[in-house]
């Protein structure tokens, strides 16, 4: 018998889009990166700006689960 | 020269007077007769049910939660003050009067009211206990339903964040000083290690997000990141000046985002409210258009204040569950392999405490760019 809050599934089904996210975006600058070296640095401030934002919403999924245990 | 005297004196002033403030709610042991006969009380009453499982979520939470005593060592504690406003007005005393008790069932009575502290938030007690010895009424789910006082205490979180003042004045003023004594010279000491730091924010973060108004909100991006990074940093230590969870606190997160929610609103130009309240479309699209456009005024703050909270409060239970492993498992052989886990994670972390800082300052310049664009 499996016990336990429904609301951790969501969060691991939000965990999933946010990996296939940040992983596009990191994979897309480090061909970026590979292409035009010395655009490393904006490449790299671009990405983290991106992967804040998918981020987000993999981390409002974990605040919901938390509030859905408590 | 002579204001740098003047500085370091002040800043020596506030580590002493900080000093005196927690040696004043001194570290206690709980050497009470009445303390020890209470736990025996407890431990007596869960030994029947002690196969219970090990609750890692209970645990985790409790340990990020904000706190009205600071754990030192072992069994040494450093009770902090507790300041009530009630409805009689302002009640102070030192929380070791609870005697250690977090199940309502210690009454403090002080200024003619009786006050219980439940799960770390204090209560006005009820007058009979109920059945498990606590003088509170609880509901179906086990939360109190007494009114609470207005709580104004120092807590962990208070005292780290007076802390984390102390550093970050005595880190600048150092700075700032060595600017004035060194004029056109190279930078030296502590000033050579945060100069590439400030000039990584007014380089990366201010001019390409701000244009050439950058200098005006210079002083604004640098508090807050230098006051997210060290909080983060000290929150990662996990014994006496850190262990508190000061930015992964939803409360404090909040007044970040408002101050830079605020900014974005006040320094809005009349182009940031045109492409709000009156956008280039047509003018049926405007029924759509304007509401989105206002909830993303609101939107991005939250963003803000969330991304800041879960990222932080995320790691800490990490590392904390990783540690819990070993009494989940109930076995010593497993702590090689959480222990190894845990430093990993807390290497992470150390990561994350930059990058959350840098996100945070980057994406506040970002919104209040947006506000003060030139119309092209």
């Amino acid at each position: 018998m499996i016990t336990g809050s429904i609301a951790a599934i969501g969060a691991g089904l939000a965990a999933i889009g946010a990996g296939l996210g940040i992983g596009k975006i990191g994979g897309s600058a480090m061909d970026g990166i590979a292409r035009q070296p010395e655009a490393a640095s904006k490449i790299q401030t671009a990405m983290l700006i991106a992967a804040a934002f998918v981020e987000a919403v993999a981390l409002f999924a974990v605040v919901v689960a938390l509030m859905g245990n408590g | 020269m002579d204001c740098s005297h003047v500085f370091d004196f002040k800043v020596k002033r506030l580590i002493v007077v900080f000093t005196l403030f927690l040696a004043f709610f001194s570290v206690t042991a709980p050497a009470l007769a009445q303390v020890d006969t209470l736990q025996a009380a407890e431990n007596s009453h869960s030994e029947p049910e002690g196969k219970e499982k090990f609750d890692i979520g209970k645990f985790a939470l409790h340990h990020i939660a904000d706190s009205h005593s600071w754990h030192v060592i072992g069994e040494y504690y450093i009770q902090l003050p507790v300041f009530l406003y009630t409805s009689n007005g302002l009640v102070s005393f030192s929380s070791a009067d609870f005697l250690y008790d977090d199940e309502a069932k210690v009454v403090v009575e002080k200024g003619g009211q009786r006050f219980v502290k439940m799960h770390e938030k204090i209560y006005y007690a009820s007058a009979t206990p109920n059945e498990h010895g606590q003088y509170v009424q609880l509901d179906e789910k086990h939360h109190a339903l007494n009114a609470r006082p207005l709580d104004l205490s120092v807590t962990k979180n208070v005292c780290t964040l007076l802390i984390s003042i102390v550093i970050i004045l005595a880190v600048f003023l150092n700075v700032a000083s060595g600017y004035k004594k060194r004029k056109g010279k190279s930078p030296k000491g502590l000033q050579s290690w945060m100069e590439p730091i400030i000039l990584f924010v007014r380089d990366d973060i201010a001019k390409p997000n701000l244009g050439h108004k950058y200098e005006r909100f210079m002083p604004y991006l640098l508090t807050v990141f230098f006051f997210i990074w060290f909080n983060n940093m000290l929150g990662l230590v996990p014994f006496l000046p850190g262990g508190a969870n000061l930015t992964g606190n939803i409360a404090v997160t909040m007044i970040l985002a408002t101050a830079t929610f605020l900014l974005t609103v006040f320094n809005g130009n009349k182009y940031y409210w045109k492409h709000i309240f009156a956008p280039d479309v047509p003018k049926l699209m405007w029924i759509v258009m304007i509401p989105v456009e206002i909830v993303g005024i609101f939107t991005k703050p939250i963003a803000l204040m969330i991304r800041l909270f879960a990222n932080i409060t995320a790691g800490h239970i990490l590392v904390l569950s990783l540690i819990c492993l070993i009494f989940v498992f109930n076995s010593l052989y497993i702590a090689p392999i959480s222990v190894a886990f845990a430093v990993f994670i807390g290497a992470i972390e150390l990561l994350v405490a930059f990058i959350q800082a840098f996100i945070f300052t980057i994406l506040s310049a970002l919104f209040i760019g947006m506000a003060i664009e030139e119309h092209h």
